[in-house]
């Protein structure tokens, strides 16, 4: 292996390689986030109680079902695929002509929201049932219920498998190049189709994913732990020291 | 003591009417025509062997579980009729759990002052200065920033109650609150609720602790299969009781 060969490719392109992490960590972060926010809705909706009406029952099972279709399509199909169907499907059939970073953002977020559906509805299966009790018997409605009491601890529950689905969308922006997205694979295609030398660059190439990769798995893990709080607590002394918070308006 | 409830009237007012209540499991009736009253500041235990439907009567009450037939009058208002409340009639029963259901996510604080500001709406300080108050009452003040899975079973207990009592309800329901709990601990929890039981408000305990609710009670309920066999004051109940199932009961029980 010639790394003087590599470190001459990395010296010539440094700025297209790094163009393409970027586009890459961009369009992985946006799914990601918008995904999970996509999940987490999903999650509650698809907690709610049966209602004892009998109209709004019916509504919820539409779109119940609804939900589920959407998370079966999009977990049974490659997203490579999903991504020639939605970039060329919108334009043909409502006429609607997106760029490429739209579609991007828009296939992966999608994708991620199918997986992240399902995380989160067994991360809110997994609390256990005398904490939904306990709030219901206090008054609390199932929305306020989940924003107060179980989602934060849902969240905090499906992390690790959020950062998993983070690695993984690194990793599968790389489909992305059949729509011409510049992210870090086609962008080393480029530059491998203009100097023929394939393995040196995307030898580069995977180097860059791993970093991508490692640090974000490190930063999530610095993450969980900062949400796990200290593992102490102080006792308050005596009444003078109870702090009650000064409330400013 | 005197500001936790209202005194109890003189003159005898029903805060809960329970007229034949019924609870079908699939098949089973597990209640079977329930009929039963609180007065206010009544404390009333319910008694009666594993799987005689205690907590389902309890938990009937606060509509955590949703009763097949009967009315249940709270206050005046049958609140199986207007189910669209159910919220509203919540905030005014608190409920004490077996298991305690602390919520994990917030600390000690936070648990009693969370349903006052979102469900009552109280501000921050005023929900603040009331769950002081009451975990002042059972004792726990000096944990306010402790979360539970760093509490022991009795104070985890006493928050729980402090968290209930903060949303000033009229009525405490209390489910085997003890039964959870290492034998040293149980002392704790019992002399709270000997406390809440003095001062006036009106407390339905199911309960295991046979001393306990000869101690507090004002009437003990003895079920046995789904049904209210015999109640009365404790005193009748547990020293002369009239029917053979409640005998066979203490018999088997108090050994
Ligand atoms: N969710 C449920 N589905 C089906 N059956 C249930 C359910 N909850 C309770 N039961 C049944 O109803 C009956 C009464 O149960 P309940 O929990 O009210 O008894 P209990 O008197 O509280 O008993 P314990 O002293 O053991 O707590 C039992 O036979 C139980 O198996
Ligand atoms: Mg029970």
């Amino acid at each position: 292996m010639n790394f003087e060969v590599i470190a001459d490719i990395f010296i010539n392109n440094w700025d297209a390689f790094l163009r393409g992490a970027g586009v890459t960590l961009l369009i992985a972060i946006v799914g990601t986030i918008i995904g999970s926010i996509i999940g987490l809705i999903i999650g509650v909706i698809r907690t709610i109680p049966t209602p004892d009406s009998r109209v709004k029952r019916i509504f919820l099972r539409i779109v119940n079902w609804i939900l589920s279709f959407y998370i079966e399509v999009f977990r049974g199909t490659p997203m490579m695929v999903q991504a020639m169907v939605i970039f060329y499907g919108l334009d043909l059939a409502f006429g609607i002509d997106i760029d490429n970073m739209t579609a991007a953002y828009l296939i992966v977020s999608v994708n991620t929201g199918a997986y992240m559906a399902e995380i989160v509805r067994g991360g809110i299966l997994s609390i256990d049932k005398g904490q939904f009790e306990a709030a219901h018997a206090i008054g609390m409605n199932h929305f306020q219920t989940m924003m107060n009491v179980i989602l934060p601890q849902t969240i905090r529950n499906i992390l690790p498998a959020t950062g998993n689905e983070f690695v993984i969308n690194i990793k599968d922006t790389s489909v992305l190049n059949v729509i011409s997205v510049s992210e870090l694979f086609f962008a080393s295609n480029t530059i491998a189709g203009a100097n023929f030398m394939f393995f040196e660059t995307f030898f580069i190439t995977s180097i860059i994913y791993l970093i991508l990769t490692f640090t974000v798995t490190r930063i999530l893990r610095l993450l969980e732990r900062k949400l796990d709080g200290p593992d102490n607590f102080n006792l308050v002394g005596n009444q003078m020291q109870v702090d009650i918070p000064k409330f400013k308006e | 003591m005197d500001t936790l409830a209202q005194p109890a009237d003189t003159q005898t007012e029903t805060i809960i009417d329970i007229q034949h209540l019924s609870k079908f499991f699939g098949e089973r009736e597990v209640l079977k025509d329930i009929n039963f009253s609180v007065n206010k500041g009544e404390v009333v235990s319910i008694i009666g062997s594993s799987g005689s439907g205690k907590s389902t009567l309890l938990r009937c009450i606060n509509l955590l579980e949703k009763p097949s037939g009967g009315k249940i009058i709270f206050e005046g208002t049958n609140i199986l009729e207007d189910m669209k409340d159910v919220n509203q009639h919540r905030t005014k029963m608190g409920m004490v759990f077996q298991s305690f259901n602390l919520f994990n996510n917030l600390d000690v604080l936070g648990n009693c002052i969370v349903g006052q500001m979102k469900v009552l709406k109280r501000s921050k300080e005023e929900a603040t200065v009331k769950a002081l108050k009451y975990l002042k009452l059972v004792g726990m003040d000096q944990f306010i920033h402790a979360k539970p899975k760093q509490l022991s079973g009795g104070q985890k207990q006493r928050v729980a109650i402090a968290r209930a009592l903060s949303m000033d309800p009229d009525v405490m329901l209390f489910d085997e609150p003890t039964s959870a709990l290492d034998p040293e601990m149980v002392g704790d929890v019992l002399d709270v609720m000997k406390n809440l039981a003095d001062s006036g408000l009106t407390m339905i305990i199911v309960t295991h602790e046979m001393d306990f609710a000869r101690d507090v009670s004002d009437r003990v309920v003895f079920m046995d299969q789904g049904v209210i066999a015999e109640e009365g004051p404790p005193e009748q109940i547990f020293n002369n009781p009239k029917q053979e199932r409640t005998k066979a009961f203490l018999r088997r029980t108090l050994k």
